[in-house]
C-alpha cells in the first residue's frame, strides 16, 4: 500500500514540485533503494541516458540493417543474397547475445585492439576527440545488439514483402508501365511496412528495459545493470519499481502498436 | 489377389510425405544431423571419455593447459578437463531445454484447448495469457530464482533444487505462444463438420477434444515445441551467465561460458567452446523447426 501511494502520488508530485517549485509532497517518504539509500527514481534518472544512447542506437542500427536486407531478399527470393540473408537471420536468432558479445570482445578488442572492452560511463562528450571515443566504446555493444535486432526484423520485413509482391495491385502497377523501382519501393514497400512498424513498436519497451546481458557484459551502467545489481543485493524496492515500469511500458507499447496498425491500415477497424 | 498389388505400390503415408518434404530442406537436415551428433556425444561421451583421476597437487600443476592429446579442450583454472566438463554440461543444458519445453507445451496446449473449446473460459484464460505476455521475462525469472533458490535447495538439495526451479520457472514463463496458437487452431477446428458429427452422436466434450481436436493441433504444436527447446536453452544459459543459474560444480554450457569470461583475454577458447556448443544447438534446433513448419504444412507439401 505504501509503495502504491509512493509510486503513484509521491514520485510524480516530486517531479511536479521540482519543476514548479511547489511543495505538494514536501517531507513525504519517497521510494528508497535499500542499496544506496537514495530515491529509486534518482537512480533511474541517472541510468536512463546510458541505456537510451546505447540500446537505442543499437535498435536503430538494427532496423537500418534489417530493412534493406529484408526488402532485397524478398525482391530476389531464393537468390544468393536471400540465402545469405536467411543464414544471417538464423545466426542472429541462434547466437545468444552473451556469446556474440564475447566473440566481438575477443576479436575486436583483444586481438585487433580497435575498440575498448569496457564502456566508460564517466566519459563526457565535449569535443571531437571525446566524441570519437564515445563512438568507439559504443561500437561493440551496438554491434552485438544490432545484430540480434536486425535478424528478427529482417525476417518480418522479408515475409511481409513476399506477401505483398504477389498481390494484384503490384501486377497492375507493373502493367501500367511503372518502373520497377517505383513499384517495389513505393507500392510494395509502403504496404509491407505496416506490420513491420508494429513489430518495431513492440520492441521499444526492450530498449528501456535495457539489454540486461549486453549491459552486464560491456559494463554499460544502464537500467539493466541496475536491475541485476538490485537483484543480487536483494534490493526489493528497486526491483519492484523497475519491474513495474517495464510491465507498464510493455502494455503501453502493445496498445500503441495496435493503434498504429489501425491508423496505417484502413482495412483494420476497431469497433 | 488385390492384396498383392496394393502391397507392391505402397500408398504414400502421411509420415513418409512429411519426411520427404523435410529432406528437401537442407538447413533442416543439417540441423537434424548436428543435433543428433551433439545428443549422442553428451549421452555416451561421458562414458567414453573418463577424465583421469588427478590428485589436487597434480591438478594444480596441470591448470590452464592448452589443447593437447591428453586434454583435447585444455584444462580450466582448477586443472579440470574441459572436454569432460563440456560433455556433462551439455547433458544438463539439453535436459533443461527438453524438460522446460515439455512443461511449456503441455501447459500451453491445455490452456489453449480450454480457451478455444469452451467459450466461457476464453475471455479469462486469454486475458491471463496476455498478462503473462506483458511480464518482462528475464527480470521475472531472475526475481523468481532469487526468491526461491535457497528455499527449494533446502528442500531437495542444491543441484536438483536448482534444476527443478529453473526448469519450472522457464516452463511457466514460455507457454503463452503455444496457448495462442492452439486456441486459434481449436477455434477453427471445432466448427468443422466432423466435430459436429461427433457431437451429434453424443460424444462427450473431453472425448471430442482428445480424439478429434488434439490430433489435429499436433503439427503447429510440434513446431512450437522445437522452437521452445531453443528458447529454453538460451534462457537457461542467460540465467547461468548472470550467475543465477546452477551452482558452480554443476556445469552447464552457460555456466562454463560465465566461468570462462574472467580468463577471456588469455584463454579465449574457454569461452568459445561452450558458446559454440550453445549456438550450434540452438541453430540446429531452429533449422529443424523451420523444416518441420514447411514439412507439416500441407499447402507447401503438395508442391
Amino acid at each position: 500500500m505504501l509503495w502504491l501511494r509512493q509510486f503513484f502520488w509521491v514520485e510524480p508530485m516530486t517531479l511536479f514540485d521540482g519543476w514548479f517549485g511547489t511543495t505538494w509532497v514536501e517531507g513525504e517518504q519517497r521510494i528508497l533503494s535499500w542499496q544506496s539509500r537514495s530515491p529509486v527514481f534518482t537512480i533511474i534518472g541517472q541510468r536512463i541516458p546510458q541505456t537510451l544512447t546505447v540500446i537505442g542506437t543499437a535498435y536503430l542500427v538494427g532496423i537500418l540493417i534489417a530493412l534493406p536486407i529484408g526488402i532485397y531478399s524478398a525482391y530476389r527470393q531464393y537468390s544468393l543474397v536471400d540465402q545469405a540473408g536467411t543464414l544471417f537471420a538464423m545466426i542472429g536468432f541462434s547466437v545468444p547475445t552473451f556469446f556474440s558479445g564475447t566473440l566481438f570482445i575477443i576479436i575486436f578488442a583483444v586481438w585487433l585492439g580497435w575498440f575498448p572492452t569496457k564502456y566508460d560511463t564517466q566519459l563526457e562528450v565535449t569535443d571531437w576527440a571525446s566524441f570519437l571515443q564515445q563512438v568507439k566504446q559504443m561500437a561493440l555493444p551496438v554491434m552485438t545488439l544490432g545484430l540480434a535486432n536486425a535478424a528478427a526484423i529482417s525476417r518480418y520485413m522479408r515475409s511481409s514483402m513476399l506477401d505483398n509482391m504477389g498481390m494484384d495491385y503490384v501486377r497492375t502497377a507493373r502493367a501500367k508501365g511503372m518502373s520497377e523501382r517505383t513499384v517495389v519501393l513505393k507500392h510494395v514497400l509502403r504496404n509491407s511496412l505496416i506490420p513491420v512498424v508494429t513489430v518495431i513498436a513492440l520492441g521499444i519497451p526492450s530498449i528501456f528495459g535495457g539489454a540486461i546481458i549486453t549491459e552486464n557484459l560491456f559494463g554499460v551502467n544502464g537500467i539493466g545493470a541496475a536491475l541485476i545489481g538490485a537483484i543480487h543485493a536483494n534490493d526489493i524496492p528497486m526491483v519492484q519499481t523497475l519491474a513495474f515500469i517495464f510491465a507498464v511500458l510493455i502494455v503501453l507499447f502493445n496498445l500503441i502498436a495496435d493503434v498504429i496498425y489501425g491508423l496505417l491500415d484502413p482495412r483494420i477497424r476497431y469497433d | 489377389m488385390t492384396d498383392a498389388t496394393a502391397a507392391a505400390e505402397k500408398p504414400a503415408s502421411q509420415r513418409r510425405d512429411i519426411w520427404n518434404q523435410f529432406r528437401t530442406h537442407k538447413g533442416a537436415l543439417f540441423g537434424l544431423i548436428t543435433l543428433g551428433i551433439l545428443i549422442v556425444a553428451v549421452l555416451i561421451g561421458p562414458y567414453l571419455w573418463v577424465p583421469e583421476k588427478l590428485s589436487v597437487a597434480e591438478a594444480i600443476k596441470l591448470k590452464n593447459q592448452g589443447p593437447s592429446l591428453r586434454f583435447p579442450f585444455g584444462t580450466d583454472q582448477l586443472g579440470r578437463d574441459m572436454l569432460a566438463r563440456m560433455l556433462l554440461a551439455g547433458r544438463v543444458s539439453l535436459a533443461v531445454g527438453l524438460v522446460a519445453m515439455t512443461i511449456a507445451i503441455v501447459f500451453g496446449t491445455f490452456i489453449g484447448i480450454l480457451a478455444g473449446y469452451y467459450r466461457r473460459l476464453d475471455g479469462p484464460l486469454m486475458r491471463m495469457t496476455d498478462m503473462f505476455l506483458a511480464l518482462p521475462l528475464i527480470p521475472l525469472l531472475l526475481v523468481l530464482v532469487m526468491l526461491f533458490r535457497d528455499r527449494v535447495a533446502g528442500m531437495i538439495g542444491p543441484e536438483l533444487g536448482a534444476f527443478t526451479l529453473i526448469v519450472f520457472a522457464i516452463g511457466i514463463t514460455s507457454w503463452m505462444a503455444t496457448a495462442r496458437i492452439v486456441r486459434g487452431e481449436v477455434l477453427t477446428l471445432k466448427e468443422r463438420e466432423y466435430v459436429l458429427a461427433a457431437r451429434s452422436i453424443g460424444a462427450r466434450p473431453n472425448r471430442i477434444i482428445l480424439r478429434h481436436i488434439l490430433p489435429n493441433v499436433v503439427s503447429p504444436v510440434m513446431v512450437a515445441a522445437t522452437l521452445g527447446v531453443a528458447e529454453a536453452i538460451i534462457t537457461e544459459s542467460v540465467l547461468s551467465f548472470l550467475g543465477l543459474g546452477f551452482p558452480p560444480d554443476f556445469p552447464t554450457w552457460g555456466r562454463l561460458l560465465f566461468d570462462g569470461l574472467q580468463y577471456m583475454q588469455v584463454y579465449p577458447e574457454r569461452v568459445i567452446w561452450p558458446g559454440l556448443a550453445i549456438s550450434l544447438t540452438v541453430l540446429s534446433v531452429n533449422y529443424i523447426g523451420d523444416g518441420l513448419r514447411d514439412a507439416l504444412d500441407p499447402r507447401i507439401r503438395g508442391r
